[in-house]
């Protein structure tokens, strides 16, 4: 294992909700970048290569969370992307079982539901990062 | 262009050939329509080949004669029916079995068309049942639109409604398990931060019962004259505290009087929308001028800022519902999204409509123009 802590980029436009995953990430031992909106996370990911990173899906577009996906994945097609969520539970949307054409240009690793245990997180974290 | 594919079910060869010659080149046109529809024919001789037809070829429009060798053209209608198809089927029929088409037509067909029939009777029939296939279409189609704009706004919302609650309780666990240490004074930001989403909640709910009463129509307005000057007024003291905050001037510019008769509580809200955006998306240091002005067939509310503006796709998102304009300079602005939705649903309540002038890092400016009836 490498000593370096690994970087976790997180992006979400609820200044709270930003504040407390940071505050739960850090705490896992990983070091922590955050960007309130899209356009910040863009100009983060242009410039550092985080190990893992979680967007909220709707920040100032309703599928921001897909953009930056998309855009990172082309940046660094190996980092692994969660996009957290808020709109699942209430409308049904989902998008695990999404098909094929769908999962083709959804880049994301993982979709996660907000509001989710922070163990639960931790151990979904670990596992894309393979530790 | 558009096709419609009609299937002919006919036992006689000469009938299917006719209608194949004279539809051929036919097109249907209508000015609501933007192109032009033109017809595939498909032939059927016996109502079994009909039948397959129906299932291959998917046919919008069924010409069926009734008499036929085997199953008889009243069967393939009822086929049609039971399987809830969306085919328009229209009987031909001779003269001596008007009786049956009256009855067919009864039972789902949406017409008939008496045989012989001339190619110019043929059209017309052709011409009208185009037409309500179209406008079937239409309907279901808006409707589909509608429930989509519906289920939009409900996922929304749901996401709004969310997002505070996901707020608080993190902020409640992380009190529960003393994450930021052991003295109350450690989480003053964190209840400070909690009580604020409350009280947005709170906002966006009372706005969206607002919305919910103006959209159902309930909300009967208790029509009186007011005086808009003090209607202003009122909203420049319900911003003052905001205003004191920001160190931002508000001034009116407006006769003592002007009178318009409207309900004070709809004025209210209006004037507060605007003059509490003008404050809160100012400057520190800012302006907001009022201006209030009647002329012989209208009254004028201009509210003008010298905030952060807005650009030209950032204002045409600006009246949807749960717009907020989100960047680095509004993430500090709480606001529920529903205010200028609501404000431009009343305004148009009285008739009237609203435009916004905006330059980026100048200011916005708000017109209100409400019609004064004869």
């Amino acid at each position: 294992m490498e000593s370096k802590k690994k970087c976790v980029l997180i992006a979400d436009d609820d200044i709270d909700y930003l504040f407390q995953l940071r505050l739960n990430i850090e705490k896992m031992g990983f070091d922590v970048i955050s960007a309130e909106s899209q356009r910040e996370a863009e100009k983060i990911i242009e410039r550092h290569r985080p190990d893992l990173a979680i967007f909220d899906l709707m920040m100032e577009n309703e599928d921001s969370g897909f953009i930056l996906s998309y855009k990172m994945k082309r940046l660094y097609p190996d980092v692994p992307i969660i996009i957290a969520t808020a709109v699942t539970a209430e409308t049904g949307i989902t998008f695990e079982d999404a098909d094929d054409d769908t999962g083709s240009w959804i880049k994301a690793d993982l979709f996660l539901e907000k509001g989710m245990r922070v163990d639960q997180l931790q151990r979904e974290i670990n596992k894309l990062l393979k530790i | 262009m558009a096709n419609l594919k009609i299937l002919v079910v006919d036992d006689e060869p000469f009938i299917r050939a006719g209608i194949d010659r004279i539809l051929r080149n036919f097109k249907v046109d209508y000015p609501f329509m933007e192109e032009p529809f033109e017809f595939t024919i498909i032939e059927a001789a016996t109502g079994e080949e009909g039948l397959e037809s129906i299932e291959r070829d998917k046919p919008d429009i069924i010409l069926l004669d009734n008499k036929l060798p085997g199953i008889q053209g009243v069967e393939v209608l009822e086929y049609v029916r039971k399987k809830k198809y969306d085919i328009v089927v229209v009987m031909i029929t001779s003269f001596a079995s008007l009786d049956l088409a009256v009855k067919a037509t009864s039972d789902g067909a949406y017409d008939f068309i008496p045989k012989p029939f001339t190619p110019q009777e043929l059209k017309s029939a052709i011409e009208s049942i185009t037409k309500h296939v179209f406008l079937v279409r239409m309907t279901k189609q808006m409707q589909v639109q509608g429930k989509q704009i519906r289920f939009q706004f409900l996922s929304v919302l749901s996401h709004e409604l969310k997002a505070p609650l996901n707020a608080i309780e993190g902020y409640l666990k992380m009190m529960q398990e003393e994450q930021l240490g052991d003295k109350i004074d450690d989480y003053e930001q964190v209840i400070d931060r909690s009580l604020k989403r409350i009280k947005s909640m709170r906002n966006l709910i009372l706005d969206l019962l607002d919305m919910t009463r103006l959209e159902s129509g309930q909300k009967e307005k208790d029509l009186k004259v007011v005086n808009l000057s003090d209607v202003a007024h009122n909203s420049m003291d319900t911003a003052k505290p905001m205003a004191i905050q920001k160190d931002v001037k508000i001034k009116l510019h407006a006769p003592a009087t002007v009178e318009f008769v409207a309900d004070n509580g709809e004025m209210e809200i209006i004037f507060n929308n605007l003059v509490s955006n003008a404050v809160k998306y100012n400057r520190d240091g800012g302006v907001v001028d009022i201006t209030i002005s009647k002329t012989s067939d209208r009254i004028e509310i201009v509210v003008a800022d010298t905030g952060i503006g807005m650009t030209q796709e950032e204002i045409s998102r600006l009246f949807h519902e749960f717009v907020r304009i989100k960047n680095e300079k509004t993430r500090e602005i709480t606001g529920t999204g529903l205010g200028l939705s609501i404000l431009k649903k009343l305004v148009e309540t009285y008739e009237g409509n609203v435009s916004v002038e905006s330059t980026p890092d100048i200011g916005s400016k708000f017109k209100v123009v409400l019609p004064l009836k004869s």
